[in-house]
């Protein structure tokens, strides 16, 4: 099989993006250590660190990881009914209704985030 | 070798893509983007060390951290054997990379997250 297996069909191709999201995940977990590492050397590394972010590079990096993450959260949550089975009594909870909590949870816990954030 | 730790690994993977799925994009959105681009006030350097230097925020970031890392690990093996059809002898090195890597990373972390005052 030619390394371009992938590109042959959809099916394929959305196969290995949602599996190359992880580059980003991995990515900004390291980018995350990077900004606590600035922030704990003092004011001017971190001052340089958000200089940086500033950047249009970083700036398209961060836009592309966006779509990635958000990506990857929708297949995820898609997922989740498939491996996460919940029974009341004798019914199955549908998979809408479990993958719909994520979706909720998902926006709560970002609003949260968002608050500390903000408020701050 | 890495075949009795795979629920384990399994297990890593999972955590590390729900907690991905849940706090990456508000993370990216706001520090990568709209701080940035000044679409909202960023919370200065000493408000922001204090938070940080808050147990309950030192463990949440070592979480967001830890079980990512180990997502990407998982995944970017499996996607690499995949991707250049890696034949069984090679796939070892690969797996021993990925979540060295993502050891490493994690080490790194909770020294970070330990020390930092």
């Amino acid at each position: 099989m030619p390394f371009w297996w992938w590109l042959q069909n959809r099916a394929y191709f959305n196969f290995i993006v949602r599996e190359l999201t992880c580059v980003f995940v991995g990515v900004f977990a390291v980018l995350t250590l990077f900004q606590i590492r600035a922030l704990a050397d003092g004011p001017a590394a971190y001052a340089e660190f958000v200089s940086r972010l500033k950047t249009p590079g970083f700036i398209l990096f961060n836009t592309v990881g966006l779509a990635a993450l958000l990506f990857h959260g929708v297949t995820w949550f898609k997922a989740v009914p498939t491996t996460m089975i919940i029974r009341f009594g004798e019914t199955r909870v549908p998979d809408q209704v479990i993958a719909g909590l994520h979706y909720v949870g998902w926006m709560a816990v970002s609003a949260v985030i968002a608050w500390i954030l903000l408020l701050r | 070798m890495t075949r009795g730790l795979t629920p384990f690994l399994w297990f890593l993977f999972g955590a590390g893509g729900m907690v991905s799925a849940l706090l990456f994009p508000v993370h990216i959105f706001l520090i990568g983007l709209a701080f940035p681009l000044g679409w909202f006030d960023a919370p200065d350097y000493e408000s922001l060390r204090s938070l940080v230097i808050h147990p309950i925020t030192r463990l949440y970031l070592f979480v967001f951290i830890f079980f990512p890392l180990f997502h990407w690990a998982h995944r970017f093996r499996y996607t690499i054997y995949d991707l250049l059809q890696v034949k069984h002898g090679a796939q070892q090195p690969i797996a021993l990379l990925c979540y060295g890597t993502a050891l490493l990373g994690s080490v790194l972390a909770a020294y970070t997250l330990l020390t930092i005052a």
